[in-house]
């Protein structure tokens, strides 16, 4: 089917697509230049490194692993509040009252524990492909604040359902935090807004877990990603070591 | 910096009239940028799309087998038998268990996430030189006496749950100069570098202790068996 020329030539058009239809070449650099998958990603890739045995893909799975629970999130976001017991009722609201409400919490959480475990391996990858090496060092680094905000993404997300299972895990792990010496106590009290996991912890896990972490967490990201480009595209297997020299 | 290295070539297509200065560190990066290049259109994208729906698949798939738990409304006045931290946070419960909690939870994280914060920063075995190739002997007499630190430390606090694991790494990094060693197996393990042996022992350690902590623990945190006791994941 072709559109009219009229349409494709209209002022609304050529502001949203910038290019013309005609087979310029003028047309083709722009039509290349404008992309945004190409502004995202280079023109141009190693074969070499879309082998699955070169990154099993592991980042990439993290990536869209995090959009699956940014999307069921903020969907989950509609039917929750952040006070005690309503946060609870509203567990029980989604099991039972909510269409497919708990297919839409299982589709958050099962992402979620797999998240964990998606970024821990591409981190083991990337360290046993030695693809932390220079120039890349600070891009490991990012990668390590990373991993350690996907844990704290997930534990945080831990309290909300407000069960027996969310309150004592978290509480454990705060109680953890007490035992450093002379800064645990007040990053405690910080963290849950009292002495005790109470209704301010609740929230200030809510705004943490659906606010500042993932905020952090999209902006490391776009950091991270960048910076593999900048550092000369993604890192395989023994790059600077043994197989590439030839001898494996 | 101050060391540059004089490359003639005569294959006039990789390096066409001109000279090309390599600082040592990276010669291995102007190697790799001669491989063959592909459109990111469609060969990545296609690649990333057919794995989006992989992803969404298989966990809607999930999703609708597995319901997530949910118990009775949180209680501060009933403490559950044990009370489990999330499960990435077993492996640090389980420690808690052997050490104090300075220790388990403070000092052991805390230098677990500095050691590989500063990893890419040691330039050190650059050409991934394998353990036990060079002098086997002396890395052999170090890592013994190192092993032997460490297991009687585990032993005095009774970590079995670490000490085994590390007399089996410990065994595979001996094994190529034992006589019954397959020659096949002698060639991989010879070339393994430390810092894989070391990364290898520390995930090994973490998983087990993760495993022990989720399947293993009840009531008092005393062992039970994964069928005796349900877990809330």
């Amino acid at each position: 089917m072709k559109l009219p020329e009229s349409l494709i030539e209209s002022r609304v058009w050529r502001s949203i697509v910038r290019h013309g239809i005609r087979a310029t070449n003028r047309n083709r650099v722009m039509a290349v230049m404008e992309s945004l998958v190409l502004h995202l990603h280079p023109a141009r890739v190693r074969r070499r490194s879309l082998e699955a045995s070169r990154t099993y893909f592991l980042g990439a799975i993290s990536l869209i692993l995090f959009a699956i629970l940014t999307a069921t999130g903020l969907l989950l976001m509609l039917y929750y509040h952040p006070s005690v017991p309503q946060a609870y009722d509203d567990m029980k609201e989604l099991q039972f009252t909510v269409s497919n409400g708990m297919f839409l919490r299982n589709l958050h959480r099962w992402p979620a524990h797999a998240m964990v475990i998606v970024v821990f391996l591409h981190m083991l990858r990337v360290f046993y492909h030695r693809a932390y090496r220079p120039p890349r060092e600070f891009n490991w680094v990012i990668g390590v604040v990373l991993l350690l905000l996907t844990l704290l993404l997930s534990y945080t997300g831990y309290l909300l359902p407000w069960d027996q299972l969310a309150f004592w895990a978290v509480s454990v792990g705060t109680n953890m935090v007490k035992a450093m010496p002379l800064l645990g106590p007040p990053i405690r009290f910080l963290l849950l807004g009292g002495n005790v996991v109470g209704e301010n912890a609740l929230l200030r896990f809510y705004v943490l877990h659906c606010v500042m972490l993932p905020l952090a967490i999209m902006f490391l990201v776009a950091l991270h990603l960048w910076r593999v480009r900048k550092d000369g595209g993604l890192a395989g297997a023994g790059r600077t070591g043994r197989s590439e020299r030839g001898e494996a | 910096m101050t060391e540059y290295r004089l490359e003639p070539s005569s294959d006039a297509t990789a390096t066409p009239k001109r000279l090309a200065i390599l600082r040592p560190e990276t010669a291995a990066r102007v190697l790799v940028d001669r491989d063959e290049t592909v459109m990111t259109v469609p060969h990545l994208l296609l690649r990333e799309i057919i794995l989006i729906q992989i992803c969404v698949v298989a966990l809607a798939v999930l999703s609708l087998f597995f319901d997530s738990p949910l118990e009775g409304i949180a209680d501060p006045t009933n403490t559950p038998n044990p009370a489990k931290a999330p499960w990435y946070f077993l492996g640090l419960q389980e420690l808690l268990h052997y050490f104090p909690p300075v220790v388990a939870g403070v000092l052991i994280p805390g230098l677990v996430v500095m050691a590989m914060v500063v990893i890419p920063y040691f330039r050190t075995n650059l050409e991934d030189r394998g353990f036990l190739e060079g002098s086997p002997r002396r890395q052999m007499t170090l890592l013994t006496m190192f092993t032997v630190a460490i297991v009687a430390f585990l032993a005095a606090w009774r970590v079995w749950a670490v000490m085994v694991p590390t007399l089996v790494l410990y065994s595979a990094m001996v094994l190529p100069s034992l006589p019954p060693c397959p020659p096949s197996w002698r060639r991989r393990l010879v070339r393994v570098t430390l810092s894989d042996w070391i990364m290898t022992w520390f995930v090994a350690v973490a998983v087990i202790l993760t495993l022990i902590g989720t399947f293993f623990r009840g009531p008092g945190w005393k062992w039970i068996w994964p069928w005796q006791g349900g877990v809330s994941l």
